[in-house]
């Protein structure tokens, strides 16, 4: 992925540390979502029409488009499947994960 | 200036001549005329502000909240039904440090339905983490105004100024509303220490763990603790001013007083009167009217009502199952000090029945004639 921000966690030793307002504490650096999945969409760009309308619905902001085509993070992609339900060539189907 | 005007337009006023710049709102009654002045300010370019129509109380209060983050100061009023649904919006605005400023006129919750005035809508926002003023004057409504965007700002803590339906919100008074130079002077630009822009993106009130919430809370409440030294001193500040005093309460003929009767909001000028009735009538009585209650200020009332033989707190509010609200707070500041007078807590006037001076008396009377309170609640003219 680009642009990822290294994880680095913030701890407050003292008040002094603390911001006036919880702001920007990159707590879902740590928190992956994507561990709550039960179908995971899975992308065949053999039929992909680079339209970029599965980055557009994602809710959880999980894909990403590199080289003009989709890349899920699966850190957080919860599974909703609202990627494959709006794809229109029908390239995005939902696995289900096996744990 | 002077001009006479009602309570609703003296909150319209005051937000516009502190130069706010955003005002969010849904109209409630009788708050709608507070913002349909400012909404007419906004389209004459009287008031440099954007005015954003919003389909709920709830929704009024995020916008404030938005424009608040991206560094506008913010202005809203409401009402009774129109603030409690807010409430929840409440929490962020304080937590998130926002200096918003909102007028709230206190109407009685439903059902049944009403448009008179009682406490409880504002009270039961207590714990919020919100500043409140309750005003006795339509006068004191515009000059608190200005010092709520002052005490806000400076502390990144949002304020409600709360006056009475009808008793204020409708009753017409001379306002000096004062000339623009000064007001600018006593509250110049808000310049937040935190601001939204799309250049610095930044998340507000991410997920917060427990190794983060606890210090947030601690730090609010150090802040708030601040608050009654503000209080006092921008009150002095605008006094210098403009020639009014803005305090944390108004003590009125309690130093020598045997009996003082403890009120807020529009009561507390019926009060005087009773109390120069008593006077003649030879009860020593004095009136501590309590103008901020949050945060309450322990000193003044500790200080003042501490001296008095005995204090009777009337109020116009209840928590159910416990009893009048101001009468538990005045408790609670009296406790385990060496002054501890007798304190005796009325309920009167929910709903917008009247408080009159007889209404006074009558408490004086009964107190006097008791050495403590027998009962938790006394509750004067209700029909039972």
């Amino acid at each position: 992925m680009k642009n990822k921000k290294k994880a680095e966690k913030i701890i407050f030793r003292s008040e002094k540390d603390v911001p006036l307002m919880p702001m920007s504490l990159g707590s879902m650096l740590f928190n992956k979502t994507g561990a709550w999945r039960n179908i995971r969409p899975v992308v065949d760009l053999s039929n992909c029409i680079q339209c970029g309308i599965c980055w557009k619905f994602c809710p959880d902001v999980a894909i990403s488009i590199e080289n003009e085509f989709p890349v899920v993070d699966y850190d957080y992609c919860k599974g909703c499947g609202i990627c494959a339900e709006e794809c229109p060539s029908k390239c995005i189907a939902m696995v289900e994960e096996e744990r | 200036m002077k001009k006479v005007i009602m309570g609703n337009h003296a909150l319209s006023y005051g937000a516009m001549i502190s130069r706010s710049q955003v005002i969010a709102a849904y109209p409630i009654t009788p708050q709608t005329q507070v913002v349909e002045l400012l909404s007419e300010m906004c389209a004459s370019k009287t008031l440099d502000a954007k005015f954003i129509k919003v389909e709920s109380e709830h929704s009024a209060m995020a916008a404030c909240i938005a424009a608040s983050i991206a560094g506008a100061r913010t202005f809203t009023a409401t009402s009774a039904q129109g603030l409690t649904l807010m409430h929840e919006l409440l929490h962020w605005a304080s937590g998130g440090r926002l200096p918003v400023v909102m007028g709230n006129i206190n109407r009685a919750m439903a059902p049944g339905w009403s448009i008179w005035t009682d406490q409880n809508d504002s009270l039961s926002q207590r714990d919020t983490g919100w500043i409140q003023f309750y005003c006795a004057s339509n006068q004191e409504v515009l000059d608190t105004v200005i010092q709520a965007f002052k005490v806000s700002e400076r502390l990144l803590i949002p304020s409600m100024v709360i006056l009475d339906a009808f008793a204020l919100s409708h009753t017409y008074e001379v306002v000096d509303i004062p000339d623009q130079e000064k007001v600018d002077a006593y509250l110049p630009p808000f310049h937040p220490v935190v601001r939204l822009t799309p250049s610095e993106p930044h998340a507000f009130g991410g997920l917060t763990s427990p190794e983060h919430y606890f210090e947030f809370r601690y730090k609010l409440q150090v802040d708030m603790e601040k608050a009654p030294a503000l209080i006092e001193e921008t009150g002095r500040e605008y006094e210098k001013i403009f020639g009014r005093h803005l305090g944390l309460v108004e003590d009125y003929e309690c130093d020598d007083a045997d009996l003082i009767l403890i009120t807020s909001g529009t009561a507390g000028y019926t009060a005087r009167v009773a109390v120069d009735q008593l006077r003649q009538e030879g009860v020593k009585a004095g009136n501590l009217r309590i103008k901020v209650f949050r945060p309450f200020p322990f000193e003044k009332v500790r200080q003042i009502a501490g001296k008095a033989k005995k204090v009777a707190v009337v109020d116009r509010n209840i928590s159910y199952g416990h009893h009048g609200i101001f009468y538990q707070e005045v408790k609670s500041a009296l406790y385990g000090f060496d002054h501890n007078p007798p304190i005796f807590g009325f309920i009167t006037g929910l709903g917008g029945r009247d408080i009159t001076p007889e209404t006074f008396k009558e408490i004086a009377h009964l107190t006097m004639a008791r050495d403590k309170a027998e009962e938790e609640i006394s509750w004067i003219g209700v029909k039972r």
